[in-house]
């Protein structure tokens, strides 16, 4: 429906221009505002008796540069870890959830070992899980694995972590399908595999998508755990340039880098969170 | 039409607990090929229990169910199968949300019945034609009217060819104005004799389209009869208590 071409009543034109020029103030005031507290903060930090030390020692420009190549080297291994952790958790956190789904008898066993398992994983420090699996794994010496690089024993570590967190938020999706499309699709005859592959998951994934958005991005930022194992990543990497040059900026070239990959998921997450809420309750917005 | 040779379905010594609750008392019925069933009874009185009883997306607590002769609650028997052949509308949320109106019929054809992919289509489609959703295939459920998505829902399970098709009241979550094109389709399905088991609380339509009558009070049949006889000389106290009652609002 476009109303733009439509004759619009001399009511209509006025609230029009007051809107425009409602809108156009706040542009103004947001713009004043943001740019006093810029200079607020600015000269505050500028004032504290220790800013030019910090300077030198956290925001040496030809630091940074020098540290560049190996920083962004590891950060490349994060990407490589982030996304095999994520391809992983997602695969785990499904199948833990639809394990917890299963009211047979048979799978009583099966069932409570998940359980149990997303109810020890959710409590414990991943920096925990880290340490146990990246330092026990290769102390038992299984000859036939050779020597596990400390990458691999850290997407194992991430995924057994994250894989109880997701599993949570797909029971929760799982949950929320109406239990008739459950009973619409066993009474057609399908199967239980059949309509939990074709009816219930398919709706529920959906359902889940932007909370699932927020451990993608937690994941994110935690993969850089894995340089606790001596991984070269984007953080070890860093350490590294630190200890060269006796500065650490290379810390926070690291950490500008991490938030630089997070943001494109974080907005992508507000705007599939946006679509979803706006797609359950069309209205206006207050 | 209806053949009265052998019953299609035939439900002997049905009971059904929810714990200590007994919410099915010992139900006996049949149901003949062509022939249109209604079940009434006040709000709890089981009806919905009963029919998801029959179709066994619910355990029965006791009994036995007949299809075309076959124990279908014999242990052993392969529920799924039997599923397919006994179609089953509830209420509402009947539609999957995820899936177009033709992807909600072709479903159950392509991954039940294993028909291909070209074929389930252009059976839903004659289908939805029939029902005058026509260009309404490639709509999400969310997008057409209740009256729609129940018409659809009924077209969904009659593709299945079902030997009997259960309908829950079908039309008591609708706006007034849609119930009428919902009833349509079931006289339609009547006339194309397909063999229907309906729990309704419409009774004018009731008595117009159904064969047999069967009134359910605390999970017993308390009184049954040719649809019109019943509906003008009930015989029993609760039933002409019942009939007023529904008639007065
Ligand atoms: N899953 C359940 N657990 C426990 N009790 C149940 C369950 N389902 C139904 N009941 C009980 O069984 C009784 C019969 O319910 P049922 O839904 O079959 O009645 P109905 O005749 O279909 O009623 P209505 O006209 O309201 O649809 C009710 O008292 C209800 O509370
Ligand atoms: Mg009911």
């Amino acid at each position: 429906m476009d109303l733009n071409n439509q004759e619009i009543s001399q009511a209509e034109q006025k609230r029009r221009d007051y809107r425009k020029q409602q809108r156009k103030r706040s542009v103004w005031i947001s713009l004043a505002s943001t740019l006093a507290f810029a200079a607020i903060v600015w000269f505050g930090l500028l004032a504290t008796p220790g800013w030019d030390r910090v300077e030198q020692s956290f925001f040496n420009w030809d630091v940074a540069v020098e540290a560049f190549p190996r920083v962004i080297d590891g950060l490349l291994l994060n990407l490589r870890v982030l996304v095999a952790a994520a391809i992983l958790v997602l695969f785990f956190g499904l199948l833990l959830a639809v394990i917890g789904t299963l009211k047979a008898p048979v799978f009583f066993p099966l069932r409570v070992l998940a359980k149990g398992y997303v109810d020890l994983f959710r409590g414990l420090p991943l920096i925990i899980v880290l340490y146990l699996v990246g330092f026990g794994i290769p102390g038992l010496r299984l000859e036939f694995l050779g020597r596990i690089p400390a990458e691999v024993l850290g997407i194992a570590a991430l995924t057994i972590t994250y894989s109880a967190y997701v599993s949570e938020v797909f029971r929760a999706g799982i949950e929320s399908v109406h239990s008739s499309q459950r009973l619409a699709a066993r009474s057609l005859g399908l199967s239980y595999s059949q309509s939990m592959r074709l009816v219930v998951l398919p709706q529920a994934v959906r359902k889940v998508v932007p909370p699932l958005m927020n451990d993608f991005i937690a994941l994110q930022k935690d993969v850089g755990l894995i340089s606790v194992l001596g991984a070269i990543d984007a953080v070890r990497g860093a350490q590294i340039e630190v200890a060269k040059f006796a500065n650490f900026t290379p810390y926070v070239l690291a950490g500008l880098l991490f938030v630089l990959l997070a943001i494109p998921t974080i907005r992508l997450a507000d705007r599939i969170s946006a679509r979803f809420s706006s797609r359950e309750q069309q209205g206006v917005s207050l | 039409m209806i053949d009265w040779n052998s019953p299609r379905l035939k439900v002997v010594g049905l009971k059904k607990f929810y714990g200590e609750r007994q919410v099915i008392n010992g139900v006996d019925l049949e149901v003949f090929p062509g022939q249109i069933v209604a079940l009434i009874g006040s709000s709890g009185s089981g009806k919905s229990t009963l029919l998801r009883c029959v179709n066994q997306i619910e355990d029965l607590t006791d009994g036995q169910i007949f299809l075309d002769g076959e124990e279908v609650s014999a242990p052993g028997v392969d529920q799924d199968r039997i599923r397919a052949q006994i179609g089953l509308v509830f209420q509402s949320f009947n539609l999957f949300g995820h899936l177009s109106i033709l992807n909600n019929i072709t479903l159950a054809l392509r991954h039940v019945k294993k028909m291909d992919k070209d074929k389930a289509k252009s059976l839903a489609m004659s289908w939805l034609s029939r029902i005058g959703l026509g260009d309404r295939g490639d709509s999400y459920p969310d997008k057409i009217s209740g009256g729609q998505q129940q018409r659809a829902a009924i077209i969904r399970a009659v593709a299945m060819e079902p030997k009997v098709l259960l309908l829950d009241e079908v039309t008591s979550a609708l706006d007034p104005e849609l119930v009428g094109e919902v009833l349509d389709l079931i006289r339609e399905l009547k006339s194309g004799g397909t063999t229907i088991l309906m729990a309704t609380h419409e009774l004018s339509f009731a008595r117009e389209v159904a064969d047999w009558v069967i009134f359910l009070e605390q999970g017993q049949i308390y009184e049954q009869g040719e649809a019109v006889d019943f509906f003008e000389n009930p015989k029993l106290p609760r039933t002409i208590e019942f009939l007023s009652r529904m008639r007065s609002r």
